[in-house]
C-alpha cells in the first residue's frame, strides 16, 4: 500500500492537500449560493402552508380600550386572529426575555412602543394577512409618552411598564423607579475617587452612542408545523442560537423539549438582530397549534427596524485622570442605558451590560469604577451585539474617544498617549482593574506597526500644514487623522462567568469519521455568513490530516448537532472551534492506538505527521488517516471499540482577547459637511488565522459597518414616539459608492489557553472601526477646541458642529 | 381575487401562469413558480435583493407587477450556469474572489454585474462602485464583489477572444 509508493509525496504537497488551517480556501457554501439555491425560511414551502402578519400599534403609549378583528375575520381566506386575549388563556400573552424581564408577545392592556404587536392574522396568503392587518379596528386611550432616557427616573415621569410598577426588585438588584430597570456596578470606587482627587488633570465628558439596528439584509422569519398527531413542532427560524430556542420554545409551550425540532437553515446575515426570541416566532407557533397547519412569519423590512432588536443607545460619562505626563491614573464611567419599553437585551443572564467593564480598553488603568443604569422608554425593545461581543463597541467607543479627549487637553499626539498607557507585552496575562485577565497580547508591536503603515509623522505635518493654510483662509478643507486601538473580549464564554437561562455557555462539535476517511462534523454553533463549512472543516483537516474536501459541516438542526449555545459575540471559534479540535485529539488518540496495531508497535512509538501516523524514525512505516478510518470499522485493535467518533463540549477556561490598532484618515469638507475617508489601515491580530481570505472578508465587512454607524445611522424618535428612520429610505445602509477602500494588516499573538490559539475576529472591525472614523471626525476639529462631536457623523451634522465651531461665516 | 393570463420567457423556458393582477413579480417567481433564488430584502426598491434580468435591464422584481413582465424575456440566477452545470464567469469569480459571505444579497448582486458586464465589459472599480449602487450587501463591504466582478470581466473577455479565435 502507501509503504510502497514509488514516489513518495512531498511533505508540502501532503500539507497542501489537507486545505488545512491558514490557508485560503475556497467557500464549500458559495457553490449553492452563487447559484441562487441557498434555503432560507422564507424558501421554505409546505403542503397548506399559512401567512401571519401583524396588526401593530400605531402609538408609542397608549391604553387599548378596545380591540374589533370582526372585520378581518370576514375577510375571505383569512383563517384566525389572535389577540393577547387568545394568548392569556394559554399563557402566552407575555414571554420571558433574557434579561430577566418579561415581554407583551401581543398588547392587552397597553401599548409601550409604536409598532408594538397587537394582533396576528392568519390568512392563506402573504396578501391576504396583509389587508386583515389593515382592517383590525384598536381604540387607544392615549398616554404620555416617555422618549428622553435622561427623563426617565424624574418623579412625574409617566410609568410605562404597570405590570411591574411595584416591583422594587428586578431580575438585576434594587430598582429605584418605576421606570428604573436596574443598577450595575463594578471596580473600586472609593479608590477611583481618590484617583480623581489626587489627579493632576482630569477629563469629563457625555460620550453618546445612538441607537442603530443590525439590519442584516434577509429579515427575522419562522415557519411553524405542529403536528398534532405526533404532538410535535417543528420550527424553521432565523435563529443565531436554535439550541437555545428550543429550550426557550419547550418552557414557553409545555411541548417536551425532545418533541420540539428547530431548524436554522441558511441565514441571511445575523450581526446580533437573529439572537432573541420575538413575538413572530411566538404567534407562528401558537397559529399553527391553532389551524393544525404550518405558519409562516416573516418580517417586512419596517418592523425590523422597528420592533426587532435595536443595538447600543448608550449615553456614556467617561472620565479619565492622568499625571501632566499623560499617565492614565484612574476611570471613571457612568452609563444611562435606554433599553426601551421591556429588557430584552441579548446579554449572557447574569450581566445586564454585558462586558461593559471591558472599558479600560487597551491601557494600563490602575483603578476603576464603572456604574450602568438602565432604563424603561417608550421604545422598542432589544439592546442586542450588533456585530460586536457584549456592549463592547460602547465601551470601546468609549474609552477610544475619551483617550483623544485627554490628548487634546494634554496637547499629546493622540497615538503618542496610547504608547504611553497600553499595556505591555510582558504584563500579560494581565488583569483589568475591572475584573478581566486578558489572555495575550503585543499592544505596542501593534500600534507600531499600524502607525508605520500610514507613514503617520507625514500625515500629521500634512494636516498642520492644512489647518494653517485654513486658518489663512486658503482652504475650506479640514483633515481628520482617527486613531483606535481596541481590546475585544469574546467568546462567551466561561461557566464561572456566563449562562444564558441557566445554561452554560460553552460549545460543542460532535466528529466522526467513516470506514472510507470522510468526515461528517456538527458544531452548536450557527453560521450566518462566516463561513463555519468551510473553517471548521480546515481545523479538522490540519488536527487528523483528512483533507478538507472530504470532511462535511453541519449546523443548525437541533435533532442532529449536538448542545450548543449558538453564534454571536465572536464566539464560534473560540468555543466551537476549540471544542472541534479537542473532539479531533480524541479521534487522534484513538487513530494512534490503531496505527500502533497495524504497525505492530507500541503506541508510544508511532507519532502523528501531516496526515498520517509514522513509526518514531521510521518515515517509510506508516498508516495514513485514510487506512486508520478503515481499520478502525474493518479490523479495530483487540479491546478497542469499533468506530471514529469523538464529542466534546468545551467550556473555556477564559475569554480571548482579539485587539487591533486602526487608522482612519479623513477629508473635511467644512462648507458642506461631507466626510471622505482617503486611507483606512486596519491590523488585526485575532490570534491564530484559520483562513486569511475569511478573516479578510470579515474585516471589510465589519468595518463598512463600522462606517455606517459612525457616518450615518440612527433610529430617530420624535417626541411622541414615532420612529422615523425605520425604512432603507431613511436608516443608513453604505452602498458600494460611499464605502471606503479597506487596506488590511496583522499581527499574530496566539491565545495560550485556546486548543489552537485562534481568538476570534467577526467583530473587531466594528469594535475597532466606530472609534477610528469618530476620532477621525473629531480630530478635524479638535485644533479649534472642539472637544467631542456626537455621531453619526453625517454631512447635515458635521456641517453644524463646524458652525457651532464659529466655522459657517 | 380574478386571476389574469400572463406569458413570458423566464430563463429561456416558455411561462405562461395565471395571476392575480396585484402579484409582485417576485413573489410570482419565489412562490408561483419555485425560482427562490432572488431575495426579499426591502420591498422598497432600496436593496437590490430582487435583481433580475428583464428585457435587458436589471430590474427590482419588488416594485414590478408580474402583468407587467408580459411578454418580457427575464433571466434570473437559476439561469446563470450552463445546462450541463457549467458555472457562469461571474458564478466562479464571485468564489474565487470571496465575494460574498451569507449569499443573501449574491443573487441580485450577480444578475446586476452581468447586466453591467454586457454594458461595459471592460469597467474601472469606480464604474462597478457606481454600477451596483443599486445593490446593498451587508456583510463584505463591496471590495471583493468589486474584485469579483473584475475577475468575471477578464474571465469573461478571455472566453469571447478564445470563442473569436476558433
Amino acid at each position: 500500500m502507501n509503504e510502497m509508493s514509488p514516489v513518495p509525496e512531498s511533505r508540502q504537497d501532503r500539507e497542501a492537500k489537507l486545505e488545512g488551517m491558514g490557508c485560503r480556501r475556497k467557500r464549500v457554501e458559495d457553490v449553492r449560493f452563487t447559484q441562487g439555491r441557498g434555503n432560507y425560511v422564507d424558501d421554505l414551502k409546505l403542503p397548506g402552508m399559512l401567512f401571519g402578519d401583524f396588526h401593530r400599534s400605531s402609538y408609542a403609549h397608549a391604553r387599548i380600550k378596545s380591540i374589533d378583528t370582526s372585520k378581518a375575520r370576514a375577510l375571505p381566506g383569512v383563517v384566525a386572529v389572535l389577540t393577547a386575549a387568545d394568548l392569556k388563556p394559554l399563557k402566552l400573552d407575555w414571554m420571558p426575555t433574557l434579561a430577566g424581564d418579561v415581554q407583551a408577545v401581543l398588547a392587552g392592556d397597553k401599548v409601550l412602543f409604536q409598532n408594538q404587536e397587537i394582533a396576528f392574522i392568519v390568512a392563506t396568503d402573504r396578501y391576504i394577512a396583509a389587508d386583515a392587518a389593515d382592517l383590525v379596528e384598536v381604540e387607544y386611550e392615549e398616554l404620555p409618552v416617555l422618549v428622553d432616557p435622561f427623563k426617565a427616573m424624574l418623579p412625574d415621569a409617566p410609568i410605562l411598564r404597570e405590570d411591574i410598577a411595584d416591583k422594587t426588585e428586578g431580575a438585576h438588584g434594587q430598582r429605584r423607579h418605576p421606570n428604573h430597570i436596574f443598577t450595575w456596578e463594578i471596580g473600586d470606587r472609593e479608590a477611583t475617587d481618590l484617583a480623581f482627587r489626587n489627579a493632576a488633570v482630569a477629563t469629563k465628558h457625555l460620550i453618546p452612542y445612538q441607537r442603530v439596528h443590525p439590519c442584516p439584509l434577509e429579515t427575522c422569519q419562522s415557519v411553524a408545523s405542529f403536528d398534532k398527531i405526533k404532538g410535535e413542532l417543528t420550527l424553521w427560524g432565523t435563529f443565531q442560537a436554535p439550541h437555545v430556542v428550543r429550550t426557550v420554545a419547550s418552557i414557553l409551550s409545555s411541548i417536551p423539549e425532545h418533541k420540539i425540532h428547530v431548524i436554522a437553515p441558511d441565514i441571511g446575515g445575523g450581526f446580533g438582530n437573529k439572537v432573541g426570541v420575538y413575538p413572530g416566532y411566538v404567534c407562528s407557533i401558537v397559529a399553527s397549534i391553532v389551524t393544525g397547519k404550518p405558519v409562516k412569519w416573516v418580517e417586512d423590512r419596517m418592523e425590523n427596524l422597528s420592533t426587532t432588536a435595536f443595538a447600543r443607545d448608550y449615553h456614556m460619562t467617561a472620565e479619565i485622570a492622568a499625571t501632566p505626563q499623560g499617565k492614565v491614573t484612574g476611570l471613571r464611567v457612568h452609563v444611562l442605558a435606554d433599553h426601551g419599553a421591556f429588557d430584552a437585551c441579548a446579554d449572557p443572564s447574569k450581566w445586564p451590560a454585558g462586558f461593559f467593564n471591558i472599558v479600560t480598553g487597551s491601557y494600563d488603568f490602575p483603578v476603576a469604577h464603572v456604574s450602568v443604569d438602565g432604563v424603561y422608554t417608550n421604545k422598542a425593545p432589544g439592546g442586542v451585539a450588533y456585530r460586536c461581543s457584549f456592549r463592547v463597541t460602547e465601551a470601546a467607543y468609549c474609552i477610544e474617544r475619551a483617550m483623544d479627549i485627554l490628548a487634546a487637553k494634554l496637547g499629546l499626539d493622540p497615538a503618542e498617549l496610547r504608547l504611553r498607557n497600553l499595556i505591555k507585552r510582558e504584563q500579560f496575562p494581565y488583569l483589568s482593574a475591572l475584573g478581566w485577565e486578558y489572555d495575550s497580547g503585543d499592544y505596542h508591536a501593534a500600534l507600531n506597526k499600524a502607525l508605520d503603515a500610514v507613514s503617520y509623522p507625514a500625515l500629521r505635518a500634512e494636516q498642520k500644514a492644512m489647518q494653517a493654510a485654513f486658518q489663512r483662509g486658503e482652504t475650506r478643507q479640514l483633515m481628520g487623522i482617527g486613531v483606535s486601538f481596541f481590546t475585544e473580549i469574546v467568546g462567551a464564554g466561561p461557566s464561572k462567568n456566563c449562562d444564558i437561562l441557566g445554561i452554560a455557555m460553552f460549545d460543542s462539535a460532535e466528529i466522526r469519521i467513516h470506514p472510507t476517511g470522510a468526515v461528517i462534523a456538527r458544531m452548536g454553533t450557527k453560521s450566518q455568513g462566516q463561513a463555519h463549512e468551510t473553517t471548521y472543516a480546515q481545523i479538522i483537516a490540519s488536527e487528523i490530516g483528512i483533507p478538507a474536501a472530504d470532511i462535511m459541516i453541519e449546523e443548525g438542526n437541533t435533532d442532529t448537532a449536538p448542545y450548543g449555545l449558538g453564534t454571536y459575540g465572536s464566539r464560534s471559534t473560540p468555543t466551537a472551534g476549540a471544542a472541534t479540535a479537542m473532539a479531533c485529539r480524541k479521534i487522534k488518540a484513538k487513530a494512534q492506538m490503531i496505527a500502533a496495531h497495524l504497525l505492530e508497535v507500541h503506541h508510544d512509538d508511532v507519532e502523528f505527521d501531516i496526515d498520517r501516523f509514522v513509526v518514531k524514525g521510521m518515515p517509510d512505516r506508516f498508516k495514513t488517516m485514510k487506512d486508520i478510518s478503515w481499520a478502525a470499522y474493518h479490523a479495530p485493535p483487540p479491546g478497542l471499540e469499533p468506530g471514529l467518533e469523538a464529542v466534546s463540549y468545551y467550556d473555556p477556561p477564559n475569554m480571548t482577547f482579539p485587539f487591533g490598532a486602526y487608522i482612519c484618515v479623513m477629508d473635511i469638507d467644512v462648507d458642506t459637511g461631507v466626510c471622505t475617508t482617503r486611507r483606512f489601515y486596519a491590523l488585526d491580530d485575532c490570534g491564530t488565522r484559520i483562513n486569511p481570505m475569511i478573516i479578510e472578508g470579515q474585516v471589510h465587512g465589519g468595518l463598512t459597518e463600522a462606517f455606517a454607524i459612525a457616518m450615518g445611522q440612527e433610529i430617530v424618535y420624535d417626541e411622541i414616539g414615532n420612529v422615523q428612520g425605520a425604512s432603507l429610505m431613511d436608516f443608513f445602509l453604505p452602498t458600494a459608492v460611499e464605502t471606503p477602500v479597506w487596506e488590511t494588516g496583522f499581527t499574530t499573538t496566539p491565545s495560550p489557553h485556546h486548543p489552537i490559539g485562534a481568538k476570534g475576529v467577526g467583530e473587531s472591525p466594528n469594535v475597532g472601526g466606530v472609534p477610528a472614523f469618530s476620532n477621525a471626525v473629531n480630530d478635524a476639529f479638535t485644533f479649534l477646541g472642539s472637544q467631542h462631536i456626537a455621531m453619526p457623523h453625517d454631512p447635515w451634522r458635521v456641517w453644524k458642529a463646524a458652525e457651532a465651531l464659529g466655522l459657517q461665516g | 381575487m380574478k386571476k389574469s393570463p400572463v406569458s413570458m420567457t423566464i430563463n429561456g423556458q416558455p411561462v405562461e401562469e395565471l395571476v392575480e393582477p396585484r402579484t409582485l413579480l417576485i413573489h410570482f417567481l419565489r412562490e408561483q413558480l419555485n425560482l427562490t433564488g432572488a431575495h426579499i430584502g426591502c420591498e422598497t426598491s432600496h436593496c437590490g435583493a430582487c435583481t433580475i434580468d428583464l428585457d435587458g435591464k436589471s430590474v427590482k422584481s419588488c416594485t414590478i407587477f408580474t402583468l407587467q413582465a408580459e411578454g418580457a424575456h427575464i433571466r434570473t440566477i437559476e439561469g446563470m450556469a450552463a445546462a450541463d452545470g457549467t458555472l457562469h464567469a461571474l458564478q466562479e469569480a464571485f468564489r474565487e474572489k470571496h465575494g460574498l459571505q451569507c449569499g443573501y444579497c449574491t443573487p441580485g448582486m450577480i444578475l446586476r454585474a452581468w447586466r453591467l458586464l454586457q454594458e461595459n465589459p471592460d469597467p474601472t472599480d469606480a464604474e462597478i462602485r457606481f454600477g451596483i449602487a443599486g445593490n446593498l450587501c451587508r456583510c463584505t463591504g463591496y471590495q471583493n464583489i468589486v474584485a469579483a466582478i473584475k475577475h468575471a470581466a477578464i474571465l469573461m473577455a478571455g472566453a469571447q477572444q478564445k470563442e473569436a479565435a476558433e
